[in-house]
């Protein structure tokens, strides 16, 4: 059975924003620095709830092509990771960066978007 | 519990400074450090009535460092203190930047292995280093002071120090591998840094002392620019290339990523500063493999943390989050090797 509303996002939200407005400008030196650590970690994790499945899906999509194989996403990324240990996918390699290069892109959306900002070619 | 502790530790650091910096020399302010799993350090005065002297402590408690073997691999060996102080005391001759060492260790003194040295003024936190209109003139001239520097580490005769581990490219290569083994996750991205590290190996190069962890984050610096160079644990002998390889990793340039040594300096800067100081040739493949080399290593110790804080050793809502920044490096290395 679904949750009721506010659902896990909007929960995370609100968490956040409580320390952000309400907890943040009480404190100073570590005790600061860790809940800003701990503030930008929810943010993180309502963009995974968000973001997630769909880039999950996609991943998982796109290494079933590469590999040929079936599976989950934590079978499937093992096996790549064996093959490119093994070298077994070296005259695929434009192929597999191409893959991992979604990939990267789908998971810094989630941990750090501003990376993929910051280290982007200005648009020309 | 922690504050028994501390009282010990204060009880016996005062009588050990007593009888090195005199009779009637007090210990005030101490207070332990934060950072480091491997030692501890402290920060105190040393206070004579006349005279008050800005020091730190480092040690081993138990006279050895602590076993860090989490991921079933030896973590990037470090040094004991006592080799860490030998290390300091050579480069200090050598003409390099350290805080001066006053005094080490002794078994009578009842604090373990270690040493004192002065406390040095002055800003380490990159990020400020980096954006303060104060460090202005040292961003300028950090580059340069960086590779005079090295230049003088590596040059630093190794048959006077105590033996260091030797870490040519290979055996840290594979070491790694065994770290990325024992953390457990498939990691295709940084599988495929792997592979071209090993098919990029520089040639084999005579080991010479390199510093192990030489970075922005790791300077105290001044509006002149480097004061000192910190954090000496890691050194052991390898290619010199691999200091100047991880100066310039994208991870230590904190956001300003035109500026390709420490977010503050030019690749060319550093390299003619190394070679007019002494230093053999920069080999630019060298460097590239390095640089590489480096982005996977921070990868990967990004991915530790985050395992040291599922072991419960500590536990800690900052080194969880740090696992979150591997994805950094695995953009990085594409980046790089793509």
């Amino acid at each position: 059975m679904a949750q009721d509303r506010p659902t896990a996002i909007e929960l995370l939200e609100a968490v956040r924003e409580f320390l952000e407005q309400r907890v943040m400008p009480e404190l100073d030196g570590h005790t600061a620095f860790f809940t800003r650590v701990s503030i930008n970690v929810l943010a993180m994790l309502e963009r995974e709830l968000e973001l997630g499945p769909g880039a999950d899906e996609a991943e998982a999509k796109r290494l079933r092509a590469l590999l040929g194989e079936d599976g989950d996403l934590a079978r499937l990324n093992a096996l790549l990771a064996r093959r490119l240990r093994e070298g077994a996918l070296d005259d695929r390699r434009q192929e597999v960066v191409a893959h991992l290069r979604q990939t990267v892109r789908d998971k810094l959306a989630i941990a750090n978007p501003r990376y993929l900002d910051e280290s982007e070619p200005p648009a020309s | 519990m922690a504050e028994a502790r501390d009282e010990a530790v204060a009880a016996a650091l005062a009588a050990a400074v007593g009888r090195r910096l005199g009779a009637a020399t007090a210990v005030e302010r101490l207070e332990r450090v934060a950072g480091g799993s491997s030692c501890e350090t402290w920060s105190f005065d040393a206070a004579d009535g006349a005279e008050r002297r800005a020091l730190i402590l480092r040690r081993d408690p138990d006279g050895k460092p602590a076993e860090e073997a989490l991921a079933g691999v030896d973590f990037g060996p470090g040094t004991d203190r006592d080799t860490e102080c030998s290390v300091q005391v050579a480069v200090a001759a050598a003409g390099v930047p350290v805080p001066r060492v006053h005094f080490r260790l002794e078994p009578a003194d009842g604090l373990g292995a270690g040493y004192v040295m002065d406390r040095v003024d002055g800003e380490t936190i990159a990020p400020r280093i980096l954006r303060r209109a104060a460090y202005a003139g040292a961003r300028r001239a950090m580059a340069r002071q960086c590779g005079d520097i090295l230049a003088r580490v590596h040059a630093v005769d190794v048959s006077g120090l105590p033996a260091l581990h030797d870490l040519p490219p290979r055996v840290q290569l594979d070491q790694y591998r065994r770290l990325l083994d024992g953390l457990g996750e498939p990691h295709p991205v940084f599988e495929l840094a792997l592979r071209w590290l090993d098919e990029h190996l520089p040639p084999p190069s005579p080991p010479a002392l390199v510093h192990g962890d030489f970075r922005n984050g790791n300077f105290v610096v001044g509006p002149e620019g480097i004061r000192a160079v910190l954090d000496w644990e890691l050194a052991h002998l390898g290619d010199p290339m691999e200091d100047l390889g991880w100066l310039c990793v994208k991870s230590w340039r904190y956001g300003v990523d035109d500026k390709p040594v420490g977010g503050f300096g030019e690749r060319e800067d550093l390299f003619a500063a190394y070679e007019a100081a002494g230093g053999a040739p920069v080999d630019r493949r060298a460097m590239r493999f390095w640089e590489i080399f480096g982005t996977l290593r921070w990868g990967e110790i990004c991915l530790y943390q985050a395992y040291r804080h599922l072991s419960g050793q500590p536990r800690s809502v900052e080194l969880a989050a740090i696992g979150r920044r591997a994805s950094e490096t695995e953009y990085d290395l594409l980046a790089l090797i793509g």
